[in-house]
């Protein structure tokens, strides 16, 4: 094996002779797997901090540049250094439990929020072979689905034990909202999973000759905006809008554990670019380059494409959200993966002699979203919520109104 | 298992990141829905009403500055209208063209930040805001040039203005006004087509006309829900007669109509700035005026039509050096009476933007 070539395949290469190395001092096989499992992780670790951090980076320059400003620059080249100056300094800062907050739950909320945005890293294929993931399991997707969707217990513990009313709606949106989205974004990659008939991360990076993005266009749509909506991202942030609940679930959170959330984030946002790049723009495949380069491109594509939508559009109200996922992506997701599985039936009984790629789909299926789409945002789909009649309301509650003593947490 | 619910109080403010300042809203929520609103002013209270009756009538022009910060050009001529109107000043020609300059200047400086803020309320995350400061800084700039302030100006003096305009003044203001209309024009694409924008502000705190006149509503709000009434037309204070502008109405008083109000009223005070210059008459700028003004006893009201409505003031004079009573008709507390009657039954979100398109600054509502 020549150098380049080891070089570009590094990640895997490095646990491959790690491994062998190990099996050389004739160790027992279990400490065998407990080192490997050390080192993948501490690899994982190695790929999302400097990636996170160049994350944050990105995030303060390129939306100061869409806003006319010039960003962080004092910290070294371009403001390079920024992530870490903000992390020392959240590292010295205080940290502030509410004194009549539930102080074990507010203190393991971060904990649950930064370990379920880890969790999901095991599975991501970042270059061919067997040891391209840490570990490419079988049911790759369907671990990313259940881990991801923990986050929502760690946001409502932060709401939760803040007793905090800012806290408390924002955790309720949270919760609301990121069940809602689940369920389309789930169906949404149904339809991937359908085309493939795996659910192994890497299987799925394997079978995309081109990327599923102009395969499953609708699928892609519904994910990505469920994973907008997922990552409290504009225009769905309402678990964090700023201007109406301050900081949300998080307002009471100060110092390391802030960070956690904050990190945790970001994180969050790497791993949702990863999925997409995975499940829909052909994972870490594409000509000439080494494969780490074409899965870091896209990933910051993805993420690119995220921080553009952030600094452009406005935040909708959490009733019309819920509307949204509700009335809109979840019939249409489910249109798609009634659509997807016709599809590949057809494929699989009469066409599959053609070429090896379903190439007539792809037109196929981006007429369809543009019909669906259009169809049913015209003739189906109507945000409703609006102004309630506040009379009902009161008429429906005898304990009367404005007493502070009815506190929410207590 | 039987759910129960029950309201509970939240206190947004004094201190919110959409509050503008220190403003509180006792709010009670069944959910998300607002059952009950109660503002509660005061939290900026200066007491300048009272320190005003002890300095002089020059002395008092700083304060203005101080009432809505965001606009010291208006409230600084509705004092001198008001001051000149007692003591009986007439104001040489050119000092009455800078000043209408500078008011409309003004105006479109605050109704560029109205609506950044509105945007920034709903969500934007500073992007709106920041285009609109752009340009927002040019005028700022220009007043620089005018008087060498940025903020509070102190700019209009008793029978004139403090400084005739140098000589890079008037190229300036042309450039700018040339501009103007094209990044006006963008910001409107961008923003009153945007899907996500009319589906939070189509509709939501409508304002109706009955209730905008019953509860002395003025400015582009009350313009918002159709009422015809802008003092620059049907009262002409200065020279406001010389002018050809119209006056822009919305059609029903929601949120999205008072946002267009002032980007319409953005390019009618172009138009008026535009004409200002071909007039402009050379001569002084500010009229000999004693520098402890005695106006003659009585009392005088003036009102201008300014960004945010009807900015008057009521001054009493005993013939002595300072006013004896100093009394603001401040259009953006007026404007706020009607928060609670359009924000019922509407969702957190929509109160933070419903009361951003009211558009204050706590400096004026509390003074």
């Amino acid at each position: 094996m020549n150098a380049w070539h080891y070089f570009v395949n590094l990640l895997p290469n490095v646990r491959s002779d790690f491994i062998s190395w190990l099996q050389g001092f004739g160790l027992p096989s279990s400490l065998i797997i407990f080192l490997d499992s050390l080192i993948g992780i501490t690899l994982i670790l190695l790929f999302v901090f400097p990636v996170v951090m160049l994350f944050i980076w990105m995030e303060r320059r390129f939306i100061a540049r869409f806003q006319l400003r010039p960003g962080p620059n004092r910290c070294g080249p371009l403001g390079l250094l920024q992530p870490v100056a903000d992390a020392v300094k959240i590292l010295v800062k205080e940290v502030i439990v509410p004194a009549k907050g539930d102080k074990l739950v507010h203190w393991v909320a971060p904990i649950i929020m930064f370990f379920a945005a880890f969790m999901v890293f095991a599975v991501f294929p970042i270059g061919s072979g067997v040891r391209g993931a840490f570990a490419d399991l079988n049911i790759g997707i369907l671990y990313v689905v259940a881990i991801s969707s923990l986050a929502v217990i760690g946001i409502f513990m932060a709401g939760w034990g803040s007793n905090n009313k800012y806290s408390l709606i924002g955790a309720m949106r949270g919760v609301a909202q990121l069940i809602s989205y689940e369920v389309p974004m789930v169906l949404s990659i149904v339809g991937v999973v359908l085309i493939v008939g795996s659910l192994q991360m890497g299987e799925i990076v394997g079978r995309q000759t081109v990327p599923f993005m102009l395969l499953q266009p609708l699928g892609f749509l519904i994910y990505f905006i469920g994973a907008m909506t997922e990552l409290n991202r504009s225009p769905m942030d309402m678990i964090e809008a700023d201007s109406e609940i301050v900081a949300g679930y998080f307002t009471e959170y100060s110092g390391m554990n802030f960070a956690m959330f904050y990190l945790a984030e970001y994180i969050n946002a790497l791993a949702v670019a990863i999925i997409v790049t995975t499940l829909f723009l052909s994972g870490w495949k594409g000509p000439f380059l080494p494969f780490w380069f074409w899965f870091l491109l896209k990933v910051v594509a993805v993420f690119m494409f995220i921080l553009w939508m952030r600094a452009t559009l406005v935040r909708l109200r959490i009733d019309q959200v819920m509307a949204f996922s509700w009335k809109f992506l979840l019939p249409v997701a489910l249109i798609n993966v009634f659509i997807t599985a016709a599809e590949v039936l057809a494929w699989d009984t009469w066409m599959s002699g053609w070429t090896s790629f379903p190439w007539p789909f792809i037109f196929l299926n981006f007429a369809i979203a543009a019909v669906i789409i259009i169809v049913w945002s015209r003739l189906f789909f109507k945000t409703g919520g609006g102004r309630v009649e506040v009379g009902r309301l009161r008429a429906r509650d005898s304990q009367g109104y404005g007493a502070d003593s009815q506190a929410p947490v207590s | 298992m039987e759910l129960k619910t029950q309201p509970f109080v939240l206190n947004i403010g004094p201190s919110h990141p959409s509050t503008h300042g220190v403003f509180r809203m006792r709010v009670t929520l069944d959910g998300e829905v607002i059952v009950e609103l109660e503002p509660i002013f005061g939290y900026l209270h200066r007491g300048i009403e009272k320190l005003a009756e002890g300095r002089t009538y020059t002395q008092n022009i700083p304060f203005t500055d101080r009432f809505d910060y965001a606009a010291s050009m208006m409230n600084n001529f509705a004092y001198v209208l008001a001051v000149e109107k007692l003591a009986g000043i007439k104001v040489p020609e050119r000092a009455e063209y800078l000043r209408v300059i500078a008011a409309e200047l003004m105006r479109i400086a605050r109704h560029l930040l109205a609506v950044g803020f509105l945007t920034n309320d709903m969500g934007a995350m500073m992007t709106p805001l920041l285009y609109m400061w752009r340009e927002r800084e040019k005028i700022v700039d220009l007043f620089e040039m005018l008087c060498g302030q940025r903020l509070t100006y102190n700019y209009m003096r008793i029978g004139g203005v403090s400084h005739d305009a140098p000589p890079e003044f008037l190229p300036a203001l042309r450039k700018f006004l040339k501009e103007m209309p094209d990044f006006v024009n963008e910001y409107d694409q961008l923003l009153a087509e945007n899907e996500v924008l009319l589906a939070r502000t189509k509709g939501v705190g409508i304002l109706p006309a009955d209730l905008a006149i019953n509860s002395s509503v003025s400015g582009p709000m009350l313009r918002a829900s159709g009422v015809k009434w802008d003092i620059r037309k049907a009262d002409p204070y200065s020279i406001y007669d010389r002018f050809d502008f119209d006056i822009p109405t919305g059609a029903v008083g929601d949120t999205y109509d008072r946002y267009r109000v002032r980007i319409e009223e953005i390019r009618q005070s172009t138009r008026i700035v535009e004409q200002a210059i071909e007039q402009l008459p050379p001569g002084e700028v500010c009229a000999k005026v004693p520098t402890l003004l005695r106006p003659p006893k009585g009392d005088a009201y003036t009102r201008i039509e300014a960004s945010t409505g009807e900015l008057g003031f009521y001054l009493v004079s005993d013939g002595s050096i300072a006013p004896y009573r100093f009394r603001v008709r401040s259009p953006e507390l007026l404007n706020l009476t009607v928060l609670r009657d359009i924000s019922i039954g509407w969702k957190i979100a929509d109160l933070i933007v419903i009361f951003a398109s009211i558009d204050i600054a706590l400096g004026e509502v509390d003074r």
